[in-house]
């Protein structure tokens, strides 16, 4: 018990030394904390936009739909299996018809995805409601990054052009009911939503889908020939993969900050070994073992750490909960990414995040600490207490 | 009495001798595909594509036999030239000199807009037989570019047709079409064509050039210039390989 004593008083006893190491360890603390929280939140974020808004709890594929293919989306279109219309009375499932097709706002051509959605589904939390409207017209419903590169508004009439099942030519004028605001790019961006027994009606598609989503409480969906289940883990793979790397690319940052801290407890160990060769001799000729002292001066290098953790909890507590609640605006152009992150970001912390960023410094400055005191086990006692290194 | 049994007689005779001159709109569409349809051709074409930032030409040399094979190169502008595309049914193959590739395309392509035009590859690379696939009727008779013609009705007989319906102003002396408007499943009218100039070449009137437009998209459309075209041509069949693409 008295090497920890013995180190905690020796490390306070350096007094500014000390405490600017510790500082800028507490940095690297915060720091790691900070930007992982980021990261976290801005995954957990949009993955639950995404199954709140897109993916509900997996989805039924058609055996031909590729969503990175336009293209083949013309083949991609089926009876809805029987199985499944049975999901969809009972409300656990809602099926989605796709087809390309080209809008022509103000005189201008534009490819669009075409999509039709019961109006009265809640599987997911896309506005269907507003499509659900009797009369001529063929109601849509667009998201607001689409109103804004086309230029279109509520009440406006756009002529819609798509080939049917049997690639004819077909037209409608559609009047945009409502404007959705949405986080998800993926149900917005150069797409059009109307009610889809219109769109059946409209493409020669009766009783067909391209994909059926889930819900979210739905258990053990069956397996479906010419459908393939698309789980929750594959359809958000892509994003996953994506925080991943965005995450290991931040790592560079704090790795920058903890070789800076390290740097600087390794120099003062360094310079406390130099400085202190008649103690560690003292020591030697008082009956302490090498191994002893090595384990003092370690313990006092990694006690940087347990103080850093302290200082780090003093003002990175209140600062971190500050925008855990409050969230980090996000710039215009974030919308764009491809993240469904919204106007705030909310960082997430975890027990696991915390614990690991604390035993990693631990660790990392328990070694650094140590490598110099190597030096202690070379020292002859005579050598020490006259001052000298061998 | 007699006077009105004479005259309702008189119209009855008119509108039997007239009926009698109009022959039926199948048979129209069955002389207009007999005037321009061969079972091959070489055509030497050049699109004119107005677009909003201004105009740009694009040249090509097309082989086509009947509606299923066909093989064009591209000559002009030299981004595009040596471009060539092969389609055999509804497989579509395209070679790029740049990169020295010959890819396969989805037959979906054939759907879209040859470079920014209002042509589709399918409109391009296509030679319909209309009488194949459209029922017609004669709904009118009227004058365009100074030549009288009969205004065809025609609707789809056949599921998988582009237009569902077509109208069509028929040259009644040179069984040619020099006007057109192709109307979408709800009745939508979707493109237009007029023929601006037509010649004669191997005893056939051949439209020379044709100003395509897709109403719905504001614009001046797309001017199609037929250079030469050579009917019944002599093409070897090697010209319909993929071979043929890296030559």
């Amino acid at each position: 018990m008295i090497i920890p004593k013995l180190a905690l008083r020796n490390l306070l006893g350096a007094g500014l030394r000390t405490w600017l190491n510790v500082l800028v360890l507490s940095f690297s603390f915060v720091a790691i904390i900070w930007t992982q929280g980021l990261y976290k939140g801005m995954g957990d974020q949009a993955i639950h936009s995404m199954i709140d808004i897109e993916y509900g709890g997996g989805q039924y594929w058609h055996e031909k739909y590729d969503p990175y293919d336009p293209l083949a989306l013309q083949d991609a279109h089926g009876k809805v299996p029987a199985s499944l219309k049975k999901m969809i009375g009972n409300g656990q499932a809602t099926p989605v018809l796709i087809t390309q097709g080209v809008i022509y706002p103000s005189g201008r051509f534009q490819s669009v995805l075409l999509k039709g959605i019961d109006p009265s589904q809640t599987i997911i939390s896309l506005p269907s409601g507003f499509i659900d409207v009797e009369g001529e017209e063929l109601p849509a419903l667009i998201g607001s990054r689409m109103a804004k590169s086309t230029g279109l508004k509520i009440g406006d009439m756009v002529t819609i052009r798509w080939r049917d099942a049997y690639g004819t030519f077909d037209a409608r004028d559609a009047m945009i009911v409502h404007v959705m605001s949405t986080t998800v790019q993926s149900v917005d961006e150069g797409q059009i939503w109307i009610p889809l027994k219109k769109m059946q009606e409209l493409t020669r598609m009766e009783d067909e889908a391209t994909l059926i989503i889930v819900s979210k409480d739905a258990v053990n969906p069956p397996d479906i020939q010419g459908w393939e289940f698309k789980s929750l883990d594959v359809l958000l793979k892509n994003i996953r993969e994506l925080v991943e790397v965005k995450t290991a690319g931040s790592s560079i940052i704090y790795v920058i900050l903890l070789l800076l801290a390290m740097l600087g407890i390794f120099d003062t160990q360094v310079l406390s070994i130099f400085r202190r060769r008649k103690e560690i001799g003292t020591l030697m000729a008082m009956g302490l073992t090498r191994a002893k002292i090595i384990g003092l001066f370690t313990l006092e290098g990694a006690m940087h750490s347990v103080l850093a953790a302290i200082v780090a909890a003093v003002y990175g507590i209140p600062l971190l909960i500050y925008f855990a609640k409050k969230g980090w605006a996000m710039p215009q152009a974030v919308d764009s990414y491809g993240f469904a992150i919204g106007e705030k970001l909310f960082p997430t912390y975890s027990a696991g995040l915390v614990i690991g960023t604390t035993l990693l410094v631990l660790i990392v400055t328990t070694i650094v600490s140590f490598l110099p005191t190597r030096k202690i086990a070379k020292l002859k006692p005579t050598d020490a207490l006259r001052g000298k290194l061998s | 009495m007699k006077r009105t049994v004479f005259l309702i007689f008189c119209f009855i005779g008119i509108a039997v001798i007239g009926m009698a001159e109009v022959p039926s709109g199948d048979w129209i569409l069955k002389q207009v595909d007999e005037n321009i349809g061969s079972d091959n051709k070489i055509a030497v074409t050049q699109m004119i594509i107005h677009g909003r930032r201004g105009s740009r030409a694009v040249k090509s040399k097309s082989w086509i036999h009947g509606i299923d094979k066909s093989f064009t190169e591209y000559l002009a502008p030299p981004r595009e030239q040596g471009t060539k595309m092969l389609k055999l049914g509804d497989q579509l193959w395209m070679y790029t000199p740049s990169t020295d590739r010959t890819i396969k395309i989805s037959g979906h392509m054939l759907r879209q807009s040859v470079m920014g035009s209002d042509l589709s590859y399918e409109d391009v690379m296509e030679d319909p037989q209309l009488h194949k696939i459209y029922d017609a009727e004669v709904i009118a008779e009227e004058t365009y570019l100074d030549r009288p013609c009969w205004v065809l009705e025609l609707s789809s007989s056949e599921t998988e047709v582009a237009y569902y319906t077509r109208k069509v102003w028929v040259d009644r002396e040179r069984f040619v079409i020099l006007k057109e408007e192709r109307y979408a499943r709800g009745g939508k009218l979707l493109k237009t064509t007029e023929v601006k100039e037509i010649v004669r070449i191997q005893n056939r009137w051949v439209p020379k050039k044709i100003v395509f437009k897709d109403v719905l998209k504001s614009g001046k459309g797309t001017e199609f210039i037929m250079e030469s075209i050579e009917f019944n041509a002599d093409i070897p069949s090697y010209i319909f390989s993929k071979a043929a693409l890296r030559k």
